[in-house]
């Protein structure tokens, strides 16, 4: 069929020399099987796969070992028969050599099959066993990302597919895998690509699009495709085309909205190999255990394409092609433009390796040290994003985040044209990632902390409601206690001060209750500060090289020095943190500490105060402070006056205590002063004790609030909204089966998706 | 096995900027002859003499500062900067200006900002505008073109003008006045009669004898340049139009009051040399495409304004230099609108 497709450029692009022909020379080969296979349980995006065998099992070619974890993770299958000898941690297949679980197993050579299910029509089974068949199969995006391809083919019921776009650009320069792929499989691509059309009720667009320098491609899709709605289409080569938004872009003219996936403009879009491999895991039952890999560099006598098994050693497929250690420089899974070099020689293949480039250094030297930026502007015409990588250089440098995130660093896609034709040599895209990782990790800390701040104000808050309550319980217990004692005073007209003392005794037990709790947080943010002191130690260590004889890169020596910053911002806010919580406490604990004398209602005010302190300006705190001041001199006064009458031994203190208070009131009303010249107002003794118990109210108030707002209670109505909503669902959902109605099947979806809710809830 | 452990991308490719800056030198060379052609040996001793004093105090300033000298010295940054320099200050002009004005576009200009990509300004343009207000009479005193030469004169040979450079021996005629100076005067004579009377002009065809010529030199010498895709084609291109469209409306017919015509201002003064070797400067210049067409076009009708109605020989360096204070500004409102996104930022936007 005749494409109708019109062909859009995409901004910016290079043209890097191809490199391609040499691995298409020699016709797909094979790899023999290794005498172990490593196979990792995290080859995917998401959550890493849990191994479901044991040590000593004996598996068979095909059979499930790690069960996928959650609907964002896939399968993992053993990629041939025989004994498990190890589940551990492996050096990963990942830039950074880390290390994680992998399933060791030692080979028997006979590759005896589990029973597959092969399936003859796929029309015979509902969407659902379909979709649930590729996710059995563990169907990873095979293009680069390994996206756990059954996520990609359950888009939300609000997003109508119009466009499935299968992607056989594959751009990267010396990478045929998908070329090779296409060549030989155009069949089970086309079979595929109608199938998943199929499973997301028929897109009226489907493209294969490829880049024009892969002709024979072409012809076997374009015979393959005769007769069938599948659009094959060329686009002239450009560096990144391949890229899932650059080929929506370069097919659809549309763009993927920031922060959105391309399911939201109506696109899907899926690797070739992906859609093979789908086409597979239903028409033959077969999982996911192989795919094709280019194995590329003149390092190799043999360069060509292979089929190989998932977990074979690198090492062992480079031994297999006439491998020249000697002049190797480096090894690289993927292509030169967005590959990384690998770890070590002996990680395993996985899902994702296109590519493995192992090239002389001659064919990619080491990178020239950089010079200065001379803003040329090559990178900017370079950019497919149409960003401005020079300016981003710039603020990475400066560690200016917030001019980065307002220059889009995060739509970056790293495809490294800006570094490839910038003639300083800079390493912009190694700029890029580090600043995107150490603004990811701030708002992670952020995240962290602004939630532990929630949840200490929370306490804070619920510890100020009980004692506000008690407080206010108290008080009225006193008042009647003291009604009954005056009344027992006329009637006996006798003084007696000892009562009196008791309830001083008491309420300064309150309070030091009260600050008990201060004591315990001021311990906890010293410890704090003695974690982030100690975790900022630990991040000046100097670098160790992980293997002997490496370089400490510059990456790393970045990393690191990002790693010291956070550390000592984290001290550094420690430290506020502490030093804030010290001047409070010093303040609210010498408050009370010299004025024991007015029993009244010390622990109520200061609560109230602390409370209202929560929410007040500099002015209102100095004010409110002055108004129970001079609330508590009266008082003192008073106090002071009786007891000189009386000539009570006290006397002398008490009047120290006023004496030490007018102090104070003369010094918080100098400073108000300063505040606000106009601070002659806070003359109102009489209001103070409507003030203290409006603040109390207030609390409980708040209080009440948020014991409505609480999490078990906020979950429960969401439940009950959930069960209704599900109950609902059903009754349309039977009706539907009934009418037979043609939107059965998003019917049935969305009761499947409340299902997942409700048992979420359930589960939290 | 050691593997060597880099980040992507892996392969690199294109110019390296010594090989930009290589080029940009080599371009230079047409107007550089031709200048040399019609004004005589005076532009080949200034050239050499800024490229000299330009590389000495590049030297002299990274060694102060401590960084490896000749890795600096081998982006021919500073050699740039002397050709430039060494083609804008009149010829047969003392030593001393050519070092001064070295010293001032290598020190001020550029090594006190933190060097090569660092400076705001451009250097060569900073040095000329500080010789032109310091020395304007050393400065305004151009050399006559061959064509304007009395018969049996010749242009001053190598021994006289090295006396007039070093010792300050005076040469008889060998100034005349530019014809931008006479156009700038001129306000009696129609602009064809300008054309008819003035030996500057009669004894050339388009603007003026030799200038026209240094004038073509160097928009071949640019179009090479952006053959090369040494830069874009925005900058110089819309600050031509900007220029063009200027002379146009103030053509007025070619009366007396005339500015002169289009053809005349592009290929006079430092017009070609400007749009392709000065306002190109990336560092000094505004980042993205719009800014640079932006950037150009304010330059184009700088030099026009202060021209026509300014009180200084030539505009380019002071538009330059003023539109050099205004780049930032131009990219806090250009950002290019990048994919994914509705609109354009501004870069003074935060994170939403
Ligand atoms: S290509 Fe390199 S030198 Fe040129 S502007 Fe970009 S970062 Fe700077
Ligand atoms: S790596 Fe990022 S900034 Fe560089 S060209 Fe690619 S998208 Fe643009």
């Amino acid at each position: 069929m005749t494409s109708l497709i019109r062909i859009r450029d995409i901004p910016g692009g290079i043209h890097p020399p191809e490199h391609k022909d040499q691995s298409l020379r020699l016709p797909l080969g094979s790899v023999p099987l290794p005498p172990q296979l490593v196979v990792p349980v995290s080859q995917h995006i998401g959550e890493p796969a849990t191994p479901v065998v044991s040590v000593g099992e004996r598996v068979l070619t095909g059979q499930l070992i790690a069960a996928a974890n959650g609907v964002f993770s896939a399968n993992i299958h053993a990629p041939s028969s025989g004994t498990v000898i190890a589940v551990e941690d492996r050096m990963l297949t990942h830039p950074s050599g880390m290390s994680d679980t992998c399933i060791v197993i030692e080979t028997d050579g006979k590759d005896e099959w589990i029973p597959l299910q092969p399936c003859e029509d796929y029309h015979a089974l509902d969407k659902a066993a379909l979709q649930e068949k590729i996710r059995l199969a563990g169907v990873a995006g095979l293009g680069g990302a390994g996206f756990p391809t059954a996520v990609k083919l359950n888009p939300r019921s609000t997003e109508v597919i119009d466009t499935l776009i299968i992607n056989g650009a594959e751009c990267e320069p010396y990478i045929t895998a998908d070329d090779m792929l296409m060549q030989t499989r155009a069949d089970e691509i086309i079979a595929g690509t109608l199938m998943i059309s199929h499973l997301l009720h028929e897109p009226k667009d489907l493209i294969i699009g490829l880049e024009d320098n892969k002709p024979k491609a072409l012809a076997a899709l374009q015979k393959a495709a005769e007769g069938t709605r599948v659009q094959v289409v060329e686009f002239p080569t450009k560096y990144p085309s391949g890229g899932a938004k650059q080929i929506i872009q370069i097919l659809t003219g549309r763009e993927i909205p920031t922060d959105h996936h391309s399911a939201y403009i109506g696109v899907i879009c899926l690797n070739v190999g992906t859609v093979a491999a789908a086409w597979r895991a239903v028409r033959y039952g077969e999982p996911l255990i192989s795919r094709i890999t280019t194995v590329v560099g003149e390092t190799l006598e043999i360069q060509r394409n292979v089929e190989v098994r998932i977990g074979t050693p690198i090492d062992f497929v480079l031994a297999q092609h006439g491998f020249d250690a000697k002049k190797a420089s480096r090894l690289i899974m993927g292509g030169p433009m967005m590959g990384f070099t690998l770890p070590s020689p002996s990680v395993p293949v996985i899902k994702t390796t296109n590519c493995i480039l192992a090239p002389t250094l001659k064919e990619l030297p080491p990178p020239a040290p950089a010079q200065a930026c001379i803003r040329c502007g090559l990178c900017a015409d370079a950019c497919p994003a149409s960003l401005l990588p020079q300016q981003l250089f710039w603020y990475a440098q400066a560690e200016d985040m917030e001019k980065l995130q307002a220059h889009n660093l995060f739509d970056c896609i790293e495809c490294g044209a800006c570094s490839y034709v910038c003639p300083s040599n800079i390493p912009l895209v190694q700029y890029y990632r580090a600043a995107k990782g150490s603004i990811r990790q701030h708002e992670q800390e952020k995240e962290k902390s602004d939630r532990s701040r929630r949840r200490f104000e929370f306490r804070q808050q619920r510890i100020a409601k009980e004692e506000a309550e008690k407080e206010a319980k108290r008080l009225a217990r006193k008042q009647a206690a003291e009604e009954a004692k005056q009344k027992l005073a006329e009637k006996a007209a006798a003084a007696a001060p000892a009562p009196q003392a008791e309830v001083v005794a008491e309420a300064v037990a309150k309070a030091r209750a009260v600050q008990q709790t201060p004591e315990e947080q001021q311990a906890k943010l010293e410890r704090i500060l003695a974690a982030a002191r100690n975790s900022l130690e630990h991040a000046q260590q100097p670098l160790v090289p992980n293997e002997e004889g490496a370089v400490i890169t510059q990456e790393q020596l970045e990393k690191q020095q990002a790693r010291i910053k956070q550390a000592e911002l984290k001290v550094s806010e420690a430290e506020k943190k502490l030093a804030d919580f010290m001047a409070t406490q010093n303040n609210s604990t010498a408050a009370p500490a010299d004025t024991p004398a007015p029993a009244n209602d010390p622990v109520a005010a200061a609560i109230a105060r602390a409370q209202a302190k929560l929410s007040m300006s500099p002015e209102e705190k100095l004010r409110s402070t002055l108004e129970s001041l001079q609330t508590r001199l009266a008082k003192a006064q008073e106090k002071a006056n009786a007891a000189k009458a009386e000539g009570s031994p006290t006397a002398d203190a008490l009047q120290q205590g006023v004496e030490k208070l007018q102090q104070k009131i003369a010094d918080t009303e100098a400073e108000l002063a300063q505040l606000a010249p106009a601070a002659s107002e806070a003359n109102a003794p009489s209001a103070e004790q409507h003030a203290a118990e409006a603040a109390i109210e207030k609390a409980k108030a708040k209080a009440a609030a948020l014991a409505t707002m609480s999490e078990e209670e906020k979950r429960a109505e969401q439940l009950k909204s959930v069960e209704t909503r599900l109950q609902k669902a059903r009754e349309r959902l039977a009706k539907a089966e009934a009418d037979n109605d043609p939107n059965i099947e998003a019917f049935r979806n969305g009761v499947v998706k409340l299902e997942e809710k409700h048992r979420e809830l359930q589960d939290a | 096995m050691a593997l060597l452990k880099v980040t992507s991308p892996h392969a690199h490719k294109g110019h390296s900027t010594a090989q930009l800056m290589r080029l940009v030198i080599l371009a230079t060379l047409p107007g550089f002859l031709a200048l040399v052609w019609f004004f005589g040996v005076g532009v080949v001793f200034n050239v050499a003499l800024a490229c000299l004093a330009c590389v000495g105090f590049e030297a002299l300033a990274i060694k102060l500062r401590g960084r490896p000298v000749m890795f600096y010295l081998r982006d021919y940054s500073a050699l740039v900067t002397g050709v430039l320099l060494g083609l804008s200050l009149p010829p047969y002009c003392p030593w001393w200006i050519v070092v001064v004005g070295s010293l001032c576009a290598i020190i001020l200009a550029k090594q006190l900002y933190g060097g090569m990509g660092f400076n705001p300004f451009n250097p060569a343009m900073v040095a000329y505008v500080i010789l032109l207000i310091s020395f304007p009479v050393e400065m305004t005193q151009w050399a006559a073109p061959s064509t304007l030469l009395e018969a049996g004169q010749t242009l001053p040979g190598i021994s006289d003008s090295l006396q007039k450079i070093w010792a300050g021996v005076p040469i008889d005629g060998y100034t005349a006045a530019t014809p931008l100076d006479i156009m700038k005067q001129n306000n009696s004579l129609l602009v064809a009669d300008v054309y008819a009377n003035e030996p500057a002009f009669n004894t050339g065809t388009l603007a003026g004898a030799g200038w026209e010529w240094a004038n073509i030199g160097f928009l071949i010498g640019g179009l090479f340049l952006l053959s090369q895709r040494v830069f874009t084609w925005h900058a110089p291109v819309s600050m031509l139009i900007a220029l063009t469209v200027m002379a146009t409306l103030f053509h007025d017919g070619g009366s007396s009051s005339s500015g002169g015509s289009p053809l005349f201002h592009l290929l006079s003064g430092a017009t070609m040399l400007g749009a392709f070797f000065i306002v190109t400067d990336p560092v000094s210049s505004a980042v993205s495409k719009k800014g640079r067409i932006i950037y150009g076009a304010a330059i184009g009708v700088l030099v026009f304004v202060i021209r026509h109605w300014g009180n200084y020989p030539d505009a380019l360096a002071f538009s330059v230099l003023l539109l050099n204070f205004a780049a930032p500004f131009i990219d806090y409102y250009t950002l290019p609108r990048t994919y994914g996104h509705a609109k354009a930022r501004r870069a003074t936007e935060k994170e939403e």
